[in-house]
């Protein structure tokens, strides 16, 4: 596990907000899956070292917070919203609609490695539902033609990249 | 004997009884008091509360107080103080008792909880009973028997989870059929320090695993297996071995310390299938080591000494060698108090000078103590030795050397393990009693078999002076004698005091011989043990260090 | 009757044109003057003051926010927390939202008040994992509050320290609840705690007296000293002071979040006025008050209500006004403000379908009626919707639930049994007739789930 030396000390500054050690584990679990893009076993390990913790309390947590991902994903995550108020205007039809883009399934990396589709739970916007967060961009109103602009857009940036 | 401090006592009301039962205590302990079961999983007395199976839910109540002028307020139709019952039910686990608390543990409420929270258990639960080796100590077999309502709602698909996993070298793990009582996990943290056990993932498919390349290894696992309230923990050992309705359970004590854990020897037709901790507060709460469950293996092992000639020709021919002078007496730390008594008072009649080999080890600070004889206070007690012994006999290899020792009688020990050499062995008459064959037993001119502690009864005295007896749990092998007759025979042939070899007869010459010991007799011990008066004995700088319910004297002087 | 006007209080520029987020604008706009005159009172004034004002939790639960504040235990000796509950995570609910994105300052300065006024030792801001750019504004604001001493040590040049610090969530419902949420920032799983004995006030972060308070609740406090209780009391009904922000999502022309004085605006109002109104050719069928967890109401239903003066009205849904009390009373709740609508496009089974799967999803797994009743009525919605459904599934499932409510260690049992209870209660001839309604093709228009 190779971290970046501005996630290093971003890890040391964070643990100085807590009384105790323990307090870090979600913050150092976020501050490592930024830079790595996932969460292995061995950042459970680290993180449970540099915490004076057992190993299985980091995997107890990382277990039970979905934003943690034990495997990597594709270039983006692509993340729609499932829950009542976005699903009473469209939010299956819009993750259809990307997962047919990508040509991908609900979990998976895409075969172009450009993206995971998931599902997720309320993402606290239903006043503009249905919502897709993206990485950490929130995309509003995105009904099926929304979400095939959108695709086009992952696509194209994807091309340019060559 | 010391007496406990009597605890300080509320009056509560349980279904409409008034009873009195220790403050603070909570409602499952104080139902218990009053033989009410108020059933749970989670809760455990050693452990923390954790509160999260929800059987133990009941109807809680409060005598009405006027909040202005905390006077009370009165029930106008029965004249008593009138009772505000909280509309929810209230776990029993986490609620202690106060003055005038009301609870209701029959209540329509109380049983559509019991009834509830049981369908919840079941439904994702295995129905593999006939193949679960929890059955027949299933709490979760004997609630729903007592408080299900004995059919099934559910036509879903049952979860799917891991299915016999090991999760160390003793305790295998079907986590279909765990609760998510955290018991385990709890026990691992607080009692074990071991924390290597936890939930993964969420919800409904929340999983009991131990950290991915850990293991839980540590030397407590089994109880683990034990506070489980299903067959989720099994042990390695035992599964699949006997139905426990079919065992014969015997109290003992563990010999492998001086802490003396208590014990529950579980047999059938004469053989020993496990052995498990016995409560005992002030000892070992719940709790034993694994490394005592395996002990019993020594009854069939294949160092055993085998009776060899009869026993009359036995003691005739050690008598022999014992009366003609130059004796040295071997003790043993491990013999019980009765027979390390007789030893003594043999060590007496021949004026031969008497000991006991010392055996430490590291204290685990748990329930393994450094001292690991059982029985190093006995031997205080009884006089058999009268200042604390010493892992090598260098004394007795001095005068084996000088030639002051021609017979030396040894008790259970191997001589060559406490610093003789064969040279010094070949020198000596040797005449040895115990159950397993050694070097020593190999050199002796008399070796007599005797049994090991689940074939006999007796006494042992713990670290804390606390005599605790343990009890024959299976016959002894076969032409093997007690090792309390052989040597109340011996005595008798050496010319001693003759007393029966019976507990009772041992037991009425030990509370007239022995000031500490006065007024005691076997039959009366309770289960539990009782403290003795050790202040004659508080100088004396013991090995051990602290362990669960033990503080050693100086530890104690300089806090 | 049209609806009253608007009245934003806490959402005052939110939308605004020419309003930023950092801290020169919320200057501009006469930002922190009210933390520097608090500073000047004693803490204790200040929480009479609250307590006074009868503001009431915006989190969802509606305690009283004054009464909170005094069961903190202030003689242990032990520093006093306090943790923002930021985890806005009822669905139907994005209020919160708005306010650490667009005036996190108004945040940080009713939050730095109430410190100030239960000489808090340290705050912490639990924002939800799924608020990243939130969660940046916010740590930039702090920075921008703490280099002008609003926020650590010597605050305004008095003698009073405290700090605030971010703690990011990673995708828990759970976290809102606040031994959760609490148990989360101590950097656990969020297993809500036993009650008794972890009152948050007594045995709270690192078992030392807490307070936890919704970002809203705490944007109030700042108002209710900057006009004082007396005039904060004139704002909504006795009992329900104050403004209240309505998040509406779901079947309406123009959701949206709108604030109004509390109780003085009806469900007819909201819906009908503000909103819109349903879709073109659709009637309004159900409404959710206040976030999912809270029971539904049906359009056609009526309540009967006692007046004080012991005579009874009668109460159709739309004229339900909306506070506290009233929705109470009704039998449902105000809760977070997330007014989820649906009109006659919604079968009803496929939307508890929906509503189940989240809660299953989202029950921590600690207590067993939350842990196994939750995932079994998920899975007996998505038996009904996707195998077949029997005519006793419905009554099945409420009874399912009725063993949950008021059983668990924490107000999940509630969130996770009220959405059965209340559809199964009110529509329970189309969970009967469900297998019937998919044959002839008449549900199954909308994939919810």
């Amino acid at each position: 596990m190779n971290l970046q030396p501005e996630t290093l000390a971003r890890i040391d500054e964070v643990i100085t907000h807590y009384p105790e050690k323990r307090s870090g584990t979600l913050p150092l679990l976020h501050l490592i899956q930024e830079d790595i893009g996932h969460i292995p076993e061995e950042a459970i390990e680290w993180i449970a070292e540099k915490l004076e913790l057992e190993p299985i309390n980091v995997y107890e947590v990382v277990t039970f917070y979905p934003m943690f991902r034990r495997k990597p994903i594709g270039r983006r995550h692509i993340k729609v919203c499932r829950t009542l108020s976005c699903a009473l205007v469209g939010a299956y039809k819009t993750c259809s609609k990307f997962q047919q883009e990508f040509d991908t399934k609900l979990g998976k990396v895409s075969p172009d490695g450009e993206v995971t589709v998931e599902f997720v739970e309320c993402l606290a916007s239903c006043g503009t539902a249905p919502v897709v967060l993206i990485d950490e961009e929130l995309h509003e109103n995105v009904d099926e033609a929304k979400a095939k602009e959108i695709s086009d857009h992952i696509k194209a940036e994807a091309a340019q990249r060559g | 004997m010391i007496q406990p401090a009597k605890p300080e006592l509320v009056t509560v009301n349980i279904d409409g009884q008034e009873v009195e039962v220790p403050k603070g205590i909570n409602v499952i302990e104080a139902a218990r008091m009053v033989g009410v079961d108020v059933p749970h999983y989670c809760y455990h007395p050693k452990l923390t509360i954790a509160g999260n199976c929800r059987m133990c839910l009941i109807e809680l109540g409060m005598p009405a107080v006027d909040r202005a002028t905390r006077e009370p307020i009165m029930d106008e139709a029965t004249g008593k103080q009138k009772i505000n019952w909280i509309p929810r039910p209230q776990i029993g686990c986490g609620t202690n008792v106060s003055p005038g608390m009301h609870i209701k543990t029959q209540s329509d409420m109380v049983k559509e909880c019991r009834e509830g929270v049981m369908e919840f258990l079941l439904i994702n639960h295995p129905l593999d009973c006939p193949i679960c080796d929890q059955a027949g100590e299933c709490k979760l077999q004997e609630q729903a028997t007592g408080y299900g309502r004995g059919y099934s709602r559910f036509i879903e698909q049952k979860n799917v989870k891991p299915k016999r996993t090991q999760l160390g070298p003793r305790v295998v793990l079907d986590d279909e059929r765990c609760v998510l009582c955290s018991r385990c996990i709890r026990f691992s943290q607080e009692v074990a320090k071991d924390d290597v056990l936890g939930f993964v993932d969420r919800g409904s498919y929340s999983t009991l695993t131990c950290y991915p390349g850990k293991e839980l290894a540590n030397n407590y696992s089994l109880n683990t297996v034990d506070i489980c309230p299903v067959g989720a923990l099994t042990s390695t050992d035992f599964r699949f071995k006997m139905r426990v309705w079919f065992l014969k359970q015997t109290n003992s004590i563990d010999t492998e310390s001086s802490v003396g854990a208590n014990t529950v020897v579980w047999s059938r037709e004469g053989v020993i299938y496990r052995i498990t901790p016995r409560q005992n507060d002030e000892v070992n709460d719940t709790w034993m080591a694994d490394s005592g469950r395996i002990l019993y293996k020594q009854v069939q092992s294949d160092d055993r000494l085998l009776p060899a000639g009869s026993l009359a020709d036995n003691l005739a021919a050690a008598s022999a060698l014992l009366k003609d002078g130059g004796v040295a007496v071997v003790g043993s730390g491990r013999s019980s108090v009765e027979e390390q008594f007789f030893t003594a008072r043999i060590a007496k009649q021949l004026e031969a000078k008497s000991c006991i080999v010392a055996r430490h080890g590291e204290g685990d600070g748990i329930l393994v103590s450094a001292d690991r004889n059982p029985n190093t206070r006995g031997a205080l007690v009884t006089g058999l030795i009268t200042g604390l012994p010493a892992t090598e006999l260098t004394e007795l290899a001095a005068d084996i050397d000088a030639g002051a020792v021609k017979t030396v009688l040894v008790v259970g020990e191997d001589l060559t393990a406490a610093g003789l050499s064969a040279d010094q062995l070949a020198k000596v008459n040797i005449v040895y009693l115990g159950f397993h064959a050694n070097a020593t037993s190999a050199a002796a001119k008399v070796s007599i078999a005797g049994l090991t502690v689940f074939e006999k009864s007796g006494t042992y005295i713990n670290q804390q002076f606390r005599l605790q007896k343990f009890a024959s749990a299976v016959p002894g092998l076969a032409g093997a004698t007690d090792d309390r007759v052989v040597l109340a025979q011996l005595l008798a042939a050496v010319g001693g005091e003759t007393t029966g070899s019976d507990l009772a007869s041992v037991w009425s010459a030990l509370s007239r011989e022995i000031s500490v010991l006065d007024g005691l007799a076997y039959a009366q011990l309770p289960d539990t043990g009782l403290l003795l008066d050790s202040t004659a004995w508080s100088g004396l700088a013991f090995p051990e260090g602290e362990t669960l319910h033990y503080q050693p004297a100086t530890a104690e002087a300089t806090a | 009757m049209s609806a009253p006007a608007e009245r934003r209080m806490i959402f005052k520029h939110i939308d605004e044109e020419g309003y930023s987020n950092d801290i020169d604008c919320y200057l501009k706009n006469g930002g922190y003057e009210i933390l520097k005159k608090a500073v000047t009172q004693k803490p204790e004034d200040i929480r009479d003051e609250v307590k006074k004002s009868g503001l009431r939790g915006r989190g969802g639960a509606g305690f009283s926010c004054g009464l909170k504040w005094s069961f903190v235990d202030r003689k242990s000796g032990k520093p006093i927390y306090l943790v923002v509950n930021a985890d806005e995570s009822e669905p139907g609910t994005f209020k919160d939202r708005y306010i650490i994105h667009q005036d996190p300052h108004q945040l940080i300065e009713g939050t730095m008040i109430s410190c100030f006024a239960n000489d808090v030792k340290q705050a912490y801001i639990y924002i939800r994992g799924e608020f990243p750019e939130g969660a940046r504004i916010l740590e930039q604001a702090i920075q921008e509050a703490r280099d002008k001493g609003f926020v650590g040590k010597n605050i305004l040049g008095t003698d009073y320290s405290c700090d605030m610090f971010i703690h990011r969530g990673a995708g828990a419902y759970i976290c809102g609840e606040e031994t959760g949420l609490i148990e989360s920032l101590e950097g656990k799983r969020a297993n809500p705690r036993i009650k008794p004995p972890y009152f948050p006030a007594v045995l709270g972060l690192y078992q030392c007296p807490t307070i936890v308070n919704n970002v809203e609740t705490l944007c109030h406090v700042k108002h209710i000293l900057e006009m004082g209780a007396d005039e904060y009391l004139k704002i909504g009904t006795p009992n329900n002071t104050g403004t209240r922000i309505f998040c509406v999502s779901g079947h309406v022309k123009k959701p949206g979040y709108y604030e109004y004085a509390c109780g003085e605006i009806t469900m007819g109002q909201l819906l009908y006025d503000v909103c819109g109104g349903p879709l073109d050719g659709r009637e309004f069928k159900a409404v959710i008050p206040g976030g999912s967890s809270a029971k539904v109401l049906r359009f056609g239903e009526k309540f009967t209500l006692k007046n004080k003066d012991g005579s009874t009205r009668e109460l159709g849904v739309e004229d339900i006004p909306l506070d506290f009390d009233t929705l109470a009373a009704c039998g449902t709740m105000g809760g977070s403000g997330g007014v989820i609508v649906m009109d006659d496009s919604v079968n009803m089974v496929e939307a508890l379908a929906n509503i189940n799967a989240f809660y299953a999803h989202e029950s921590c797994g600690q207590c067993t009626p939350c842990r196994e009743g939750s995932l079994w009525m998920k899975k007996i919605t998505s038996r009904m919707v996707h195998g077949e459904a029997r005519e006793e599934d419905g009554e099945l499932m409420k009874s399912v639930a009725d063993q949950i409510a008021g059983r668990t260690i924490c107000a999940f049992g509630e969130a996770c049994s009220w959405p059965t209870q209340s559809f199964v209660l009110k529509f329970g001839d189309e969970f009967k007739s469900y297998q019937d309604d998919k044959q002839k093709a008449s549900a199954g228009k909308l994939e919810l789930v």
